[in-house]
């Protein structure tokens, strides 16, 4: 499951990060976005806007749809 | 970041006192620890990647000068974007002493690889855990002395915002330097950063275990209960313009009455002072220093209570952490425009100063993107423009109307900036990802927010004494020139720009001549044309510069109600727009700001005025801004660019708005 298809309020843990973009990978990763970590969809912008992400406890992070594709999800 | 003018970076490679770099991910509070610690007064704000340069300061510490550089913050040592390639250079330019790891305390759990690429790379460094007032709020647990044996680095807790922890942490860095003597290598430095040592998250896991406790589970804070409304998809969007609104009606109501306090007072001191002091004085040199200089100044420096306060305001916007939330509510539309959510705060930035609002395109990493948002971000309705606007619209709507007029302006300012991204987004295309943090919501301290009014006020101050003097001087001596004779610049003028390069040509061969003119060859340039175009003015010379120039751009400024008189003070605003206001007091002969208001209301209609004010708002931004512009695009094509679209699109628009109320 994708991060992208996560409903807003519900919580699950990264499995996979599948980026190309090595700077996009390696700062995803220094804002928390690592392996085994939890994150939680918060809300989600209008007019396919980006999503509102809590990743661990205390980052909350903006992150366009397209992006949001490229992070793996597995339920608990 | 700094406001309308560059840091006094003075670095050297060589180390003539102890050098400490600041250096932590985004808006953890780098600036505010190091404004803290050196006394000095960089810019701060909620929302990262407010430092784009390095700024630096010297300060003494238990006895000895220690330079202090503050780095623009960073999520990885290995550069990507522009800001984050800052800090690479300086690394690999400028050794240091040590390294002050500043983190989010609240964050510890994921921004301790920093630290941990600091020791890996062997600078020595000391963990600073900034906000650990927000860290407690939220519940987590630091041991600082089982972190500081398992890192083996120092590790001082504080809370710079509340200057919390300061002294001890100073102390801590004054041992350390005062033990080591180690400095880092720039250029072994290089080869290390290159070979990027990643950090294992089970290295990450293993320092944390038993020195951070993180809380099981968060209860529902401030900023979430304050998101579900501001975020929330149908009313956040309106509710933040809301707020911009609110908060310019609040700069219009408190400014406008203090701005007649201070004409008051400069009224005054023109009575008893400037009068009679240069009573005695011939009637050229007395019109220079009253209508000229004083009666420009005067009416400039009554907009300072209005600027700074708008200032306050911006500070406290600023400071809160709206404007990420702002970009997030505005990225889909931004991106329907080939920007993105930065871009929009960006603008909002750019409507307190342009030059900040240009330099923060840097965390941008994709060049198509940097250069869209560059060139929309001139026509953010910047303070400047906003006392030309307040200092117009005064005199000639209604005070009732006034807000709305102003906010029309605003309206337009946004719509042309978004009509550009539609235009050029073809041009420049990009692929740049969307990922921003979006901090809790905070309140600046007094403090925060004084410094910011103050800072901008010393920037006035020295705006004033250097660009606005000189510009007001110049609309001065174009009113009154020439005095009977017909052309005494053009031969003079002619005479110096030509024969000057000449003559070191000759005594020094063609190579100091190369090198002047590609220094200043744009000077030149514009001197000769501007000397070029004086000598062959219509008209004689019993009419000054300014009357003939106003006849020459009458064909081009005619068809938009701009009148001729006003041509002049165009021409100057192009080196910064209080120029505009400043030169009225020339134009109209008066000193006294009331005055000059009842004359603009006789002389033009509101709807001269408006267009007046339109092509203002969109003709090309001021000379800083263009230097910052071409030093961040290093383009002086793209430069050009701006300059061009600027004029073309404010005559335009100047000339639809014009012919469409004029038929009414």
């Amino acid at each position: 499951m994708k991060l992208l298809n996560l409903k807003p309020g519900h919580s699950a843990i990264v499995s996979a990060i599948n980026i190309d973009d090595p700077g996009l990978s390696r700062r995803l990763e220094a804002m928390g976005f690592t392996v085994g970590q939890e994150v939680k969809l918060l809300r989600k912008a209008w007019l396919k806007g980006p999503l509102h992400v809590r990743v661990g406890m205390t980052t909350e992070v903006a992150m366009r749809r397209h992006e949001a594709e490229g992070i793996e999800l597995e339920m608990r | 970041m700094t406001h309308c003018h560059s840091p006094g970076v003075t670095l050297y490679p060589e180390l003539t006192h102890k050098r400490v770099g600041v250096l932590g991910m985004p808006n953890v509070g780098k600036s505010t620890l190091f404004n803290q610690i050196t006394g000095a007064s960089a810019f701060v704000g909620n929302w990262p990647g407010v430092t784009v340069d390095l700024l630096e300061a010297e300060v003494e510490l238990e006895g000895e000068t220690v330079e202090f550089v503050d780095l623009p913050g960073i999520y990885d040592l290995e550069g990507y974007s522009e800001d984050e390639r800052v800090v690479q250079d300086f690394f690999e330019r400028f050794p240091v002493n040590l390294v002050l790891v500043v983190l989010n305390a609240g964050q510890i759990d994921r921004q301790i690889r920093l630290a941990l690429q600091v020791k890996a790379l062997g600078i020595p460094g000391i963990l600073i855990l900034n906000m650990v007032d927000e860290a407690n709020h939220f519940g987590i647990d630091i041991d600082s002395q089982k972190l500081e044996e398992k890192l083996g680095m120092p590790v001082a807790l504080v809370s710079a915002k509340y200057n919390r922890g300061i002294l001890p942490a100073k102390h801590k860095i004054s041992q350390v330097l005062a033990q080591s003597q180690a400095v880092t290598v720039p250029q072994d430095l290089t080869l290390k950063i290159e070979a990027h040592q990643q950090i294992s998250p089970s290295a990450i896991a293993e320092v944390l275990e038993d020195t951070v406790k993180m809380p099981s589970n968060l209860y529902r804070t401030f900023t979430q209960r304050l998101d579900s409304l501001l975020l929330h998809p149908v009313i956040g969007l309106p509710l933040f313009f809301l707020t911009v609104y609110l908060m310019f009606e609040f700069v219009w109501e408190v400014g406008l009455p203090s701005q007649d306090i201070a004409d008051a007072v400069t009224t005054w001191l023109q009575t008893v002072a400037i009068d009679p002091l240069t009573a005695g004085l011939p009637a050229f040199f007395r019109g220079f220093l009253v209508d000229g200089l004083y009666g420009g100044l005067a009416t400039v420096a009554s907009f300072v209570p209005l600027v700074v306060i708008f200032f306050f305001m911006m500070a406290i916007i600023e400071d809160s952490g709206y404007f990420s939330r702002a970009a997030y509510m505005m990225d889909s539309i931004m991106y329907r425009l080939g920007l993105d959510g930065r871009s929009f705060v960006l603008l909002i930035m750019g409507f307190g100063c342009n030059i900040p609002a240009v330099m923060g395109a840097r965390v941008m990493r994709s060049r198509s993107l940097r250069f869209l948002t560059i060139l929309i971000m001139p026509f953010a309705l910047c303070s400047a423009r906003l006392t030309v606007f307040v200092f117009i619209i005064d005199a000639l709507f209604d005070r009732t109307w006034g807000p709305l007029v102003l906010l029309s302006l605003y309206l337009i300012s946004f719509l042309v900036a978004f009509g550009t991204g539609f235009l050029m987004k073809g041009q420049f295309a990009s692929k740049e990802p969307f990922v921003i943090e979006l901090p809790p919501y905070r309140f600046p301290t007094l403090k925060q927010i004084w410094l910011r009014g103050w800072g901008e006020l010393r920037e006035f101050l020295r705006r004033a004494t250097g660009f606005i003097t000189a510009g007001v001087v110049g609309v001065w001596l174009m009113t009154n020139l020439p005095q009977g004779t017909a052309n005494p610049i053009g031969s003079a003028g002619l005479t110096i720009a030509l024969g000057v390069p000449l003559m070191v040509g000759m005594v020094t061969g063609g190579n100091a001549v190369k090198a002047f003119v590609q220094k200043g060859g744009a000077w030149i340039i514009v001197g000769v044309l501007g000397v070029l175009l004086l000598t062959n003015l219509p008209g004689t010379g019993d009419a000054s510069y300014a009357v003939r120039l106003g006849e020459f751009f009458a064909p081009v400024l005619s068809p938009i109600g701009i009148p001729q008189e006003l041509t002049i003070a165009l021409i100057f605003g192009f080196i910064a727009k209080e120029i505009i206001v400043g030169s009225l007091a020339t134009i109209y002969h008066l000193a006294d700001p009331g005055a000059i208001q009842a004359t603009l209301a006789q002389t033009i209609s509101p709807i001269q005025a408006y267009s007046f004010m339109l092509f203002c708002l969109l003709y090309s931004p001021c000379v800083a801004t263009l230097a910052t512009i071409r030093s961040e695009a290093k383009s002086v094509k793209f430069t050009l660019f701006t300059v061009v679209y600027g004029l073309v699109l404010a005559w335009v628009v100047s000339f639809i708005f014009y012919q469409v109320a004029s038929l009414f």
